[in-house]
């Protein structure tokens, strides 16, 4: 449980670092421009990185989990996405995973009868809830920044920001992903609060990236609402960023520093975490495999000759007792010898 | 059963609350019943593996080298370059949960390293520290800890505590695979020479003499002969399979237990039947005489050893194909390990059935196929009679075995033998079942004697389902498609769900089976009387 104190501590010295940074000794360029910068090349390259070291890893076996009817006789239905068999139903299996969290949503729990009387199984879909609430909500809101990086604001974007807005209430309006996303990121640190077996497993790498983006988007949700910050401002010092001609722009809040940093930590922070989970699904060998192994051969690329026990060996050792009870015996034993 | 085994109440109290203490404080504790012997001596200098020595579990000194942590991490090293899977088994995992109340150990005995997610831990722990700069620096802070002895012997205690049966991965988002954490965890373990008595020694016998039990070629081919005799009796028909034979079309193999013991032998006479009454040009082999592959719970080198003389005898014998028994693991290795391990098998054909003409292109690389597919076949194309009145003193289940469920997929082809083989047939509750199915307990080398608390524990979910259509429907037999459910459910059975018995799939097709010459069935393939012709209910009929 320490880990959570750890995780807590460490976002709080997070949040300090910048305010004391900016107000105090009025670093604006290192926290506006710098730092963002070197989080970026180093979530650009760390992830980069991760990829090019995966993906050089071969996987000597094709290991899918089958969840469903393989493909044998054409008269039995197979079960293409829980047991594919080509490659297309392989993206359509892995997609599942990434846009519906499949695996997630077969979720169910034992619960425990009373005086030995057995177990029962009852579905558990919670999990998979808090988790489509917050991917969803964490990638509309990400969509919806990207007002700030773009000028003119593409379509897509605006569209976005009109469904996100659907509530319709509040100056500035209400973007639904913002709070969703606060509910979720609560709901999933919950889970790890109050279920033991959660706490029993969890490290201060769980709660950590819990804790920072409870911050980032705290910090969001008050500029918008709460403190207020020059927007106009904002996106002249993000488009600055993004053109590489960094300008720097007096009058920005206090709270984007922090909120900047924060983001800026999260991405230095990403490739090194379990947040790679991301990139791992992809690569994942029980899910992104094809379950035709028997259909087409698959090469393990460092396979290499093992020395089994021959035919010959076994026949010369058991020759009497073979032809005793009329096993017939090899006559051209010169040839079998084992491969090579 | 062991004399120290725990009376039924007492395994029946599940308890899945966690302790106090956190795991990394958590020393652990060796618990007799709860693991099986070392290994032998001889058996791993038998194959040449490293570190040959007599020890015993309860001993301080497990007598390791002096390099011994060296060893293991240039091991993990190894293998993190040589399996994407394990390594992205060790950077994905978000510790979310969904893993941790399935696993069939963890719900029979409540220990939470029983939980997947931290039996994962175990060896991630070592990895994060030994191989992530977080690890490094940061260590227990961030589940990073030191290979100690102590932690290497709750890899060993852990690491034979689970049947690598994939149930955890179905469940798991990013699907890591715990049985593959296993699998290269006991690879690291056999490079010190920790592995168990139990698959040490079938490894030695079926590396040289050619099957697990170690039965010598003229006592098989006698073991078979004796069934014949027994399916004579039963049915008037004489069988003369062939051993060894060159230029037969199909090499059949099935895992030894089959021909070996109750109640596997009763599935070797349904094959036996079932292949007569086709006529079919196959043979046996008694070099490749095992199925079963407990060098796949030892390492992928040793698997492939194993593995590697079924191609051999195919070849050697000039066959077609390959046909395979009902065997669990066999399969998972010979459906995604054989071809790319010891193939591809070029000098074999695509699998056709020569009675219905059907071409198995789903085998076409690999050249192996399911019996259960091969049967099906049949069946849909008409080509068996069957008199499944035969069946009717029994009120059947179906276990999918969980190697054919979660590595295969193979989830129609049994039931429909059994649904045209029998009357009576009653699933378990869907969330134990197909792919969502129950260990037996005893997998992965773990059907030893003296671990039998452990096994009883494991297999308590699989036999909760059961007891549950023993009493909803009065279920009194279960079946299934692997050689090692065959051995371990009858003892499981006695012990949770009484009066339950257990078959192979084709040993409810033998009984129903019509074969052409037979005389009038009066008994089952067991040798007991079919009550359906009992007097008394004779005359209500006629």
């Amino acid at each position: 449980m320490i880990g959570i104190a750890y995780a807590l501590i460490a976002v709080i010295i997070l949040i300090l670092v910048p305010w004391v940074g900016v107000q105090g000794l009025g670093l604006t360029y290192l926290f506006g421009v710098i730092i963002p910068y070197a989080a970026m090349a180093i979530f650009f390259f760390g992830f980069l990185q991760r990829l090019v070291k995966w993906s050089r890893i071969p996987n000597p076996f094709k290991i899918p989990t089958t969840g469903g009817q393989q493909k044998s006789l054409n008269w039995i239905r197979q079960s293409k996405l829980d047991n594919p068999s080509s490659t297309s139903q392989v993206i359509g299996r892995v997609l599942s995973e990434v846009f519906l969290f499949r695996s997630l949503f077969r979720n169910l729990s034992p619960r425990v009868g009373t005086g030995g009387s057995g177990v029962t199984y009852a579905s558990a879909k919670w999990l998979w809830v808090f988790a489509i609430l917050f991917h969803y909500a964490m990638f509309t809101t990400l969509f919806r920044h990207l007002r700030f990086f773009t000028n003119p604001v593409p379509f897509p974007v605006r569209f976005v920001e009109g469904i996100d807005g659907w509530l319709e209430v509040g100056i500035p309006q209400v973007m639904v992903s913002g709070l969703v996303l606060l509910c979720a990121i609560s709901l999933l640190l919950a889970r790890r609060l109050v279920i033991p077996r959660l706490r029993y497993i969890s490290l201060m790498n769980d709660f950590f990236p819990l804790f920072l983006l409870i911050a980032i988007a705290t910090t969001g949700v008050l500029m918008r609402y709460i403190v207020g910050i020059d927007v106009p401002s904002v996106k002249q010092l993000i488009m600055g960023l993004v053109s590489f001609r960094p300008v720097m722009i007096d009058g920005i809040g206090q709270l984007f520093y922090i909120h900047i940093f924060l983001v800026s930590t999260l991405l230095a922070y990403f490739p090194f975490s379990k947040m790679m989970h991301s990139l791992g699904i992809f690569f994942s060998p029980t899910r992104a495999l094809a379950n035709n192994n028997r259909a087409v051969h698959h090469e393990n690329p460092w396979n290499y000759p093992v020395k089994f026990h021959t035919y010959g060996a076994f026949e010369a050792e058991f020759r009497d007792k073979m032809t005793e009870a009329g096993i017939p015996l090899d006559d051209t034993l010169a040839t079998s010898t084992g491969k090579e | 059963m062991g004399n120290d085994l725990p009376k039924l109440e007492e395994l029946s109290q599940i308890d899945l609350t966690m302790p106090e203490a956190g795991w990394m404080d958590t020393p652990v504790i060796l618990r007799k019943g709860m693991y099986c012997h070392a290994a032998r001596a001889k058996d791993i200098e038998f194959l040449n593996m490293p570190n040959p020595r007599d020890w015993r579990v309860e001993d301080d000194d497990w007598k390791l080298p002096e390099n011994w942590q060296d060893i293991i991490l240039d091991g993990l090293r190894e293998r993190l370059q040589k399996f994407r899977s394990l390594r992205i088994f060790m950077d994905t995992c978000v510790r979310c949960g969904a893993c941790a109340d399935k696993c069939h150990f963890f719900i029979g005995s409540g220990d939470p390293k029983n939980m997947p997610v931290l039996r994962a831990e175990l060896l991630r722990s070592v990895y994060r520290h030994n191989f992530t700069r977080a690890g490094k620096i940061m260590g227990k802070m961030v589940g990073a800890r030191d290979l100690t002895e102590k932690v290497l012997k709750e890899w060993w205690y852990y690491f034979f505590q689970c049947t690598e049966c994939r149930r955890c991965s179905l469940f798991c988002p990013y699907g890591i695979d715990t049985a593959e954490i296993t699998i290269i965890a006991r690879e690291l373990l056999n490079l010190l020479g920790l592995n168990i008595d139990w698959i040490a020694s079938p490894v030695a016998k079926c590396h040289h003499i050619g099957n697990h039990i170690g039965m010598e070629p003229q006592a098989m081919k006698e073991s078979i002969d004796f069934l014949c005799d027994d399916i004579e009796d039963i049915t008037g028909v004489r069988i003369e399979p062939s051993f060894n034979r060159k230029g037969a079309e199909i090499l059949f193999v099935t895992s030894s237990g089959d021909y070996y013991s109750e109640p596997g032998i009763f599935t070797c006479m349904g094959y036996l039947m079932l292949f007569h009454q086709l006529g079919l040009d196959y043979t046996w082999s008694t070099y490749a005489a095992e199925g079963g592959n407990f060098g796949y719970f030892t390492s992928h080198e040793v698997a492939k050893l194993l593995n590697a003389k079924i191609y051999a005898e195919a070849k050697r014998l000039g066959v077609k194909y390959i046909l395979g028994g009902e065997c669990g693991h066999m399969w998972r290795v010979l459906n995604q390990y054989m071809d790319t391990m010891n193939g591809p098998p070029d000098f074999l054909e695509t699998p056709v059935s020569p009675v219905t003409g059907t071409r198995f292109d789903n085998a076409a690389s690999t050249k192996a196929v399911h019996i259960c597919e091969f049967t099906a076949d049949l069946i849909k194309k008409d080509k068996l009679r069957f008199d499944p009145k035969r069946n009717d003193h029994i009120n059947v289940t179906y276990h999918d075995s969980c190697n054919v469920a979660r590595g295969m997929g193979m989830f129609e082809e049994p039931r429909h033998i059994i649904n045209n083989a029998c009357n009576n047939f009653h699933e378990m509750p869907e969330e134990t079942i197909r792919e969502q199915t129950f260990c037996c307990g005893s997998g992965a080398g773990l059907h030893a004697g003296e671990d039998m608390e452990l096994r009883m524990r494991g297999g308590f979910a699989r036999a909760n389902a059961v007891r549950h259509v023993r009493e909803k429907h009065g279920v009194n037999m279960l079946a299934c498609i692997c050689a090692i459910d065959r051995a371990a459910f009858p003892t499981l059975m006695e012990y949770w769900a009484p009066e339950v018995g257990v078959t192979g799939v084709h040993e409810l097709l033998g009984n129903a089976l019509i074969m052409d010459g037979e005389k009038e069935r009066t008994q089952d393939i067991r040798g007991e009387d079919l009550p359906y012709l009992e007097p008394e209910e004779k005359g209500d009929k006629h």
